[in-house]
């Protein structure tokens, strides 16, 4: 079994591209293009097309921090309240303080996340948890807090102009903000992942951590970086949402936890780690807001929608193949 | 007793991984009432052999029959409703579960289609008293009884399945004298009974107390079945090392006691496994770690690497002491420490990652610079020492599980060379590699030796620690227990002291 | 050690959890206002049983060592379906009880067979078979709503002979006539050695297969059974995600509490049953001390994040360190 995925001397993008679900994946994005477009002209136009990347950097950024942790074979479900958190101490803080609030509501909100990520990162590394309990359990803390935050006294949940800005403005060329986002943090995923000894840790740490550990790789450090980033790119993204929407409100982030795991998982990438590449999550992204959009265009109510949803997911992962996700 | 109807029988029975065959057209005969040596070096095919008997491998080629009727075993299930029952090495006990639980875990005594869990303990205790342990409470949980009672539980739930043919892998290499004795009993009872047994061990007197008639293997063929008796025991040592395909090993520089002490332990002990352990490696020098597999080599090297928690004594490199934390505290020493681990596919190797990613994995803040990841002079490094260790690969970017065994182990090699250690640690290198890469092992050892590298060499192969090692230490128990050097590093020597026998008549 | 010291060592994870629950019910019905009486005990019966149920559906999959992330999903399922097919006579029904625990126990099997034969991962399995469910569920009753039989409805939830809460009798012979058969069945054994040790159990000849199947179709019945009673208390159905995810989550943390092992291989249902009356009391005492309910969800997640730590014991125990990568 040759890996395809690294062929020496050819451009990344090429390299990457030979990957076989991520082929899957974007000729499934094509092929919804055209059946789309068999039912209305509009699905090709570049408005709607724009759009519809602008809906997918919201969920391309959380999926980008979903990613890391995937790739390292754990899994972070504390993802839509860390969203949840990310909007609402963006927002508070640019209430408290005024102006000085407006300026740091979105670091403080990212950092926020990230600070969530790192006590997952702890708990996974040093306690050896399982993360998937561990990150359901912070998932409820988060909770917790943020009830509190809301209920115990009127939070300022409007988002700041820069939060809107960012989030749908369209200064150059009528390109959403929030796709350049995208770009500019995915570039910097990929960046992390092919051009850093980090990003080599991360898949030594995802295929096997005993090998890591005895090559000398500080797998602790690594786990909780990856849960970090997980945590500050879903914090990210939930600024944004709170300035897509102009205010940050309870469970916003709970309608992303599965789209942005069913997006790296449908782009290639291993759910039992070490395997997977930005290109394949990027695909995922875009193939699950086109599908959800479709399904919204053809007017098809909540329950078929998520019906579809499921087995879309299921019958793609099934279709990937044994080899892809046997592994002892 | 060749006139009776053979229990097992194996035709040209072959097993390839890879491209290397474990097993080479094998013919194979087990008769009832007959205790049945199986002999061998390790990687002669004995446990390929019994893997296959078992159901728990497919052969590549070749037919077995049991009682004289074809069968095809597709998992150890089948091979066990036909009689065939194998105790193996790796424990096939549920932790989790009592005693009564594993001893009756296909077949349980039912009632009103439930498991009677009272005439399963009953069950329980009738097994358990007849292979002598009464000690041995039915509700104990198997994760907490000790290796040597689980052992014994194992053998206990074997005879549970009233076996006609019972393959004892090393079933007594854990097992307590008294136990020991206890399992001699049984087979013999066993044979009488006309069970055939298979016997897998390394221990040459137990063999001579026991067995009816042995094989002996050597790399993955039959060599020869004969009656004991038949044979000296020296002959038989002598089929099982085989010497038509000698190895040429490097010759080894005058001993130079002058030399600074790289690497020093004193009174290293952890657990029941080591045991007061002190040893001396000086730059430039091959010493290796000889004995029965199992006496606690593996976790001296754990332990010097840090791995080990809870470890008394002290390690010191060129004198100063070294925090045993870890990997990275190890590779941080005065002079760098590598360990080339024993198992390749779990320890040593990402299989499916490529072949310069899992090459510079420990070296890769080398290359980290700033903010760049300077990939072409890892990529130049990773060549130079593919090309250095003369490793046989396609391309770089090729998954390291596309590479036969050697060159995977050249592969972890080449990992360790490229952090430029100044100890070497080695956890049985060379288990199921193919012989040129063996050799070129043994050349590249003796050539860091003597740029001044302390190798530290632990080896289940006695013949490669005498041709390579300047001095051995030999293992039992947690011990080292003899040093060997010059004229007194011999394979009747090595062997004696593995098995901790002082007359020679039975080392023999 | 003698037999019953060893029935004693086995059980300490539910003894503990029993010994919890007692100690906060005992501070819960001293502290209320009323006391204990047959309708407090009721009430209070009457919505532990629901995570009760769920809680024993989520133990199963985790003593294969797997997971079941939808159980919420078909909970919720059975609710909206009950609140649509178990009306009409009392005869018509108990046909649609029948009918709603058979639509659980194929959501469970379904669950089962795609992890066994589709060689998916438990958590991916169930995330996507949990929006294939919750979308049913959706389809059944786009909005709150339905009704349901009421005399049977009354009767679930009422007390037998006026004290005893019938609810916490069809728990008890949820126990009795499914779990400790099961427990006690070859099959539910091998649910045991497959969580333990898969590879052993194979090598053992265990049918891991089966036992795998089993797991998640009684984890689909008993969650449907959830459901239905949850219809029951509250005469309608109500395809609500943020109440399914909240059966998902507190069902993993009373299994987690009740002394099974996330590892696999060793535990109990009636662990997780105890589980589930520890964190329902916990909701409970809060509204007994007046705390404000906002404290509630926050109070909650620091129990199951403290529950779910204990389990970090266990690296004290390794002394090598390769061990922690197991």
């Amino acid at each position: 079994m040759n890996d395809p995925k690294l062929q020496a001397g050819t451009l990344p993008v090429l390299r990457f591209a030979l990957d076989r679900s991520v082929l899957i994946a974007f000729g499934c994005i094509v092929l919804m293009l055209l059946g789309g477009a068999l039912y209305s002209r509009e699905f090709l136009s570049p408005e709607y097309l724009l759009q519809q990347l602008q809906i997918s950097a919201f969920l391309g950024i959380i999926a980008s921090g979903a990613m890391m942790v995937i790739l390292i074979g754990h899994i972070d479900l504390s993802i839509p309240w860390t969203v949840t958190l990310g909007a609402m101490m963006a927002t508070a803080v640019a209430g408290w303080y005024g102006e000085i609030g407006s300026a740091i509501a979105i670091p403080v909100g990212v950092l926020c996340g990230a600070f969530v990520g790192f006590l997952n990162g702890l708990g996974v590394a040093y306690l050896r948890l399982p993360s998937m309990i561990f990150t359901l359990g912070m998932n409820a803390v988060v909770q917790g807090l943020m009830v509190l935050h809301t209920g115990g006294f009127a939070p300022q949940d409007h988002a700041t102009d820069a939060m809107h800005f960012l989030a749908v403005g369209r200064p150059i060329f009528g390109v959403p903000n929030a796709l350049f986002i995208w770009i500019i943090v995915g570039g910097f995923i990929t960046y992390l992942l092919t051009r850093t000894a980090f990003g080599r840790r991360v898949y030594a740490v995802g295929n096997r951590e005993t090998a890591a550990y005895l090559s000398g790789v500080n797998t602790n450090a690594v786990i909780i970086l990856c849960f970090v980033l997980s945590g500050a790119a879903a914090a990210f993204a939930g600024v944004l949402l709170a300035g897509y929407s102009t205010k940050a409100y309870q469970a916003m982030g709970d309608p992303y936890l599965l789209p942005a795991i069913a997006a790296v998982v449908l782009g290639g990438t291993n759910i039992l780690g070490g395997r997977g590449n930005y290109l394949g999550t990027i695909a995922g992204v875009v193939l699950i807001t086109l599908l959800q959009s479709i399904l919204a265009v053809m007017q098809m109510p909540e329950a078929g929608r998520q019906i579809i949803y499921g087995v879309v997911i299921l019958v793609m992962l099934l279709g990937y193949g044994r080899g892809e996700i046997d592994r002892k | 007793m060749p006139d009776a109807l053979p229990i097992l029988e194996m035709k040209h029975v072959s097993k390839r991984y890879g491209g290397i065959a474990a097993l080479n057209e094998v013919d194979f005969v087990a008769y009832p009432g007959e205790i049945h040596a199986i002999l061998g070096e390790n990687g002669a095919g004995k446990s390929t052999l019994i893997k296959i008997a078992a159901g728990v491998t497919d052969p590549s080629e070749g037919e077995l029959y049991v009682e004289g009727k074809r069968v095809d075993f597709r998992n150890p299930t089948e091979a066990m409703a036909a009689g065939v029952v194998c105790v193996f090495q790796e424990l096939s006990l549920l932790p989790d579960l009592t005693v009564a639980d594993n001893l009756s875990i296909v077949a349980p005594p039912m009632r009103a289609g439930l498991i009677d869990a009272g005439a399963q303990r009953e069950r329980a205790r009738r097994l358990l008293a007849e292979i002598g342990c009464d000690d041995i409470h039915p509700l104990e949980l198997v994760r907490n009884l000790p290796l040597s009672r689980r052992q014994m539980v194992e053998i206990a739930k074997a005879l549970a399945k009233r076996p006609k043919l019972l393959i004892l892998d090393e079933a007594t290499s854990a097992l307590t004298a008294a136990d020991v004795e206890r399992v001699y009993t049984i087979i013999r009872r066993l044979r009488s009974e006309g069970v055939s047994i298979l016997y897998v061990s390394h221990r040459m007197h137990e063999i001579a107390a026991l067995a009816d008639c042995a094989t002996v293997f050597r790399n993955g063929r039959r060599i020869e079945t004969f009656r004991i008796g038949e044979r000296s025991m020296s002959a038989i040592v002598q089929m099982m090392i085989g010497r038509e395909m000698t190895h040429h090993y490097p010759d080894k520089p005058p001993a130079n006691p002058g030399a600074p002490v790289a690497l020093s332990a004193r009174n290293l002990s952890w657990g029941q496994q080591l045991r007061d352990i002190s040893l001396d490696v000086r730059k430039g020098e091959i010493v290796g770690l000889g004995g029965l597999d199992g006496q606690g080599q593996r976790s001296l090297l754990f332990a010097l690497f840090g791995v080990l928690k809870g470890v008394s004594g002290s390690v010191d490199v060129l004198g100063k002491p070294l925090r045993l934390s870890g990997p990275r505290s190890a590779m941080r020493a005065q002079l760098p420490i590598a360990l080339i681990p024993e198992d390749r596919k779990t320890e040593g190797l990402m299989l499916p990652m490529n072949i310069r990613d899992n090459i510079s994995l420990a070296s890769l803040s080398k290359f980290q610079k700033g903010l760049r990841f300077d990939r072409n002079s890892e990529h130049t490094a990773v060549e130079k020492i593919i090309k250095g260790l003369n490793i046989k690969i396609t391309e770089l970017a090729a998954a390291v599980s596309t590479l036969s065994g050697g060159n995977q182990q050249k592969v972890v090699l080449a990992k360790w060379l490229m952090t430029h250690p100044g100890i070497i640690l080695l956890n049985d290198p060379t288990r199921g590699i193919d012989v040129g890469t063996k050799q070129e092992v043994y050349r590249l050892l003796r050539d860091l030796a003597d740029s001044g590298v302390a190798v530290l060499f632990y080896s289940t192969d006695y013949a490669e620690l005498i041709g390579c090692c300047d001095r051995v230490l030999v293992m039992y128990d947690g011990r080292v227990t003899r040093e060997l050097a010059g004229l007194e590093l011999n394979e009747r020597n090595i062997i004696e002291t593995a098995l901790n026998v002082n007359d020679k008549e039975q080392a023999a | 050690m003698s037999t019953f010291g060893h029935r004693i060592a086995h059980n300490g994870g539910l003894l503990g959890a029993i010994a919890l629950f007692v100690v906060m019910f005992t501070i819960y019905t001293s502290n209320h206002p009323v006391g204990l009486t047959a309708a407090v005990a009721a009430t209070a019966a009457n919505k532990a049983v629901l995570l009760a149920l769920v809680a024993m559906a989520q133990t199963l999959p985790v003593l294969t060592r797997g997971l079941d992330l939808s159980v919420g999903m078909v909970f919720i399922l059975a609710n909206c379906l009950a609140s649509a097919i178990v009306v009409g006579t009392i005869g018509e029904g108990f046909l649609g009880i029948v009918a709603v625990l058979g639509v659980g126990a194929l959501a469970g099997l379904l669950n089962g067979a795609i992890v066994v034969w589709g060689r998916l991962q438990p958590i991916i399995t169930t995330l996507a078979t949990g929006a294939i469910y919750y979308g049913t569920a959706l389809f059944i009753r786009p909005g709150p709503g339905g009704d349901v039989q009421s005399d049977i409805a009354d009767f679930a939830t009422g007390q037998l002979f006026g004290v005893f809460p019938t609810s916490l009798a069809i728990l008890l012979a949820v126990v009795v006539f499914v779990w400790l058969p099961y427990r006690n069945s070859v099959l539910g054994r091998a649910a045991y050695a497959v969580g333990s040790n898969e590879q052993a159990a194979y090598m053992s000849g265990v049918p891991v297969q089966r036992a795998k199947l089993l797991a998640y179709t009684l984890a689909g019945l008993l969650a449907a059974l959830g459901g239905l009673m949850l219809t029951f208390n509250t005469y309608s159905g109500e395809a609500s995600s943020p109440i399914a995810g909240n059966y998902t989550l507190n069902s993993i943390a009373a299994v987690v509490i009740g002394g099974t092992s996330l590892f696999g291989g060793w535990g109990s249902a009636i662990g997780s049953i105890f589980g589930a009356f520890v964190l329902r009391t916990i909701e409970d005492l809060l509204f007994v001390f007046n705390l404000d309910p906002l404290w509630q969800p926050l109070f909650q997640g620091i129990v199951l994040l403290a529950a779910v730590s204990l389990g970090a014991v266990r690296i004290l125990r390794i002394r090598n360190r390769l061990e922690l990568f197991a």
